[in-house]
């Protein structure tokens, strides 16, 4: 067992945790929040993608020690004072989500990828979002989403 | 899906890795970005029994100009490689295929020291190293050594690194003004190359100097497009598609669920023709 200290969506938390743990099994298991999807296991679909210091990453590919000091964001520590998060309202103004399962990660990379390129282009969206599935394709309104969540025009 | 059992160390240093190493024998890996290994001990294809975790050595995060090469640490992410003025200006063969690996949530974690180190011939930066005629520093017990990019990958998964190294640095040549390209053939966004190909040409007066090529997965390991390079050498701007004709000479790649070896060899002629148009051009 070692110990671990972790700050997820502003708040930190200290465990004992075995090494094998990975990090989407702390997010869901330990500390509850169901938020964080687990879809693939395989480090294909991105449902389970989070912010590790405010980058992307899946976290069914990351162990729990691996995260120890550092600062984790889910999509249940987006809303501020009872008010979505502008990714997270896009997505719902938009219709960026069908069943729904994919949309944590769909919102996370998003928003990571927002970060990195405050304008995409479609293109540039679309291989920002590639390291994420949807079951249900409803890639165009994710799209959409993503544009209106740039504040560029959505066609 | 979880892995086997394992115990965890953190490592302080390159040294200090070394050390782990040499305590805990063949059992022990070393854990990078973990977006190579973590899958297969996932699956358990792979159990290690301590894991040493090279990920907090911050100091080997870096990109350095050294003279006429880039120095880049092997800590150094794959978005860090994509992302830097220094390789994008100097080495734009580097940054833009270390922009292709995966997918934007991979290149948040996974390092180029790992994608060399696990030898994968599908991966797509070995080839490119390769081309580049990139040299690797390596650290382990005896001191640091450093080796040819030709001499580093040995077989499939197999490198010439021992059990006790580690490797710490990459250095690339600058490339001058050389034209390049990397072309990746894949089925599906975030696919792995079904075969990609490496190209820099040098030019002067109209003709070409030197091409160096090098192949993504038509072997067990990374391999230059020899004849190519050959029939390339001093030659005409006009011989190129001529030349990407023997781009598989000599190769016997896999076959495998997305392509057949002959598939692979057609492939890596067509990709070789429009690498070297595109190295052309630029
Ligand atoms: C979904 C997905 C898609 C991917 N797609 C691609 C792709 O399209 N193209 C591609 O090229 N790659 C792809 N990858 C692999 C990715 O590039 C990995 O990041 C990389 O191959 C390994 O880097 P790492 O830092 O994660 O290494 P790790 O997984 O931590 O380590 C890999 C191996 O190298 C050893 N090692 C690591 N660092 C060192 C070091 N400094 N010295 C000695 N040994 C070391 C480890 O012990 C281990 O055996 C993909 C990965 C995933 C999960
Ligand atoms: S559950 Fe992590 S990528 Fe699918
Ligand atoms: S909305 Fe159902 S998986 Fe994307």
């Amino acid at each position: 067992m070692r110990r671990i200290k972790v700050t997820v969506d502003g708040k930190t938390h200290e465990h004992e945790v075995e090494p094998r743990l990975l990090l989407i099994h702390y997010l869901r298991e330990v500390l509850g929040i169901g938020g964080a999807h687990s879809g693939c296991d395989t480090s294909n679909c991105g449902a389970c993608t989070i912010l590790m210091n405010g980058e992307s990453v899946k976290s069914c590919t990351v162990l729990a020690v691996q995260a120890d000091g550092e600062d984790i964001m889910t999509v249940q520590g987006l809303a501020k004072n009872g008010e979505w998060h502008p990714v997270q309202t896009a997505f719902h103004e938009a219709h960026g989500l069908q069943c729904g399962y994919c949309t944590p990660g769909m919102i996370m990379a998003t928003i990571s990828l927002l970060k990195e390129k405050p304008n995409p282009s479609e293109e540039e969206i679309r291989e920002g979002l590639e390291g994420n599935l949807c079951r249900c394709t409803g890639y165009e309104n994710i799209v959409k989403a993503v544009k209106q969540a740039a504040g560029s025009p959505v066609s | 899906m979880i892995p086997l059992k394992f115990d965890y160390e953190v490592a302080e240093s390159a040294q200090h890795a070394v050390e782990l190493l040499g305590q805990h024998g063949d059992e022990a890996k070393l854990l990078a970005g973990g977006h190579s290994l973590l899958p297969i001990m996932k699956l358990r294809l792979a159990a290690p029994t301590v894991l040493i975790d090279i990920g907090r050595l911050n100091d080997l995060n870096y990109v350095r100009e050294d003279g006429d090469k880039l120095a880049i640490g092997a800590m150094t992410r794959h978005t860090d490689v994509e992302h830097s003025d220094l390789v994008k200006s100097e080495c734009g063969i580097l940054a833009y295929t270390a922009g292709l690996v995966g997918d934007p949530q991979v290149r948040h974690r996974g390092t180029i020291g790992g994608s060399l180190a696990h030898g994968d011939a599908a991966s797509d930066l070995p080839g490119v190293f390769l081309a580049l005629d990139a040299e690797f520093k390596i650290t382990g017990s005896g001191g640091d050594r450093t080796i040819a990019a030709a001499d580093f990958f040995e077989d499939y998964l197999m490198t010439a690194l021992a059990p006790d190294e580690i490797l710490t640095e990459v250095r690339v040549p600058k490339l001058n003004g050389a034209g390049w390209s990397y072309r990746k053939f894949n089925r599906r966004a975030q696919d792995w190359a079904v075969v990609g190909v490496g190209a820099i040409l040098e030019r002067s007066n109209g003709s070409i100097s030197s091409a160096r090529i090098g192949f993504t997965n038509m072997a067990s390991v990374p391999v230059r497009a020899s004849a190519t390079e050959q029939a390339l050498s001093g030659a005409s701007v006009d011989s190129i598609a001529e030349a990407a004709e023997s781009a598989a000479d000599g190769t016997s790649p896999s076959s495998d669920i997305a392509a057949s070896s002959e598939f692979r060899q057609h492939l890596a002629r067509v990709l070789t023709k429009r690498a070297l148009d595109e190295a052309l051009s630029r």
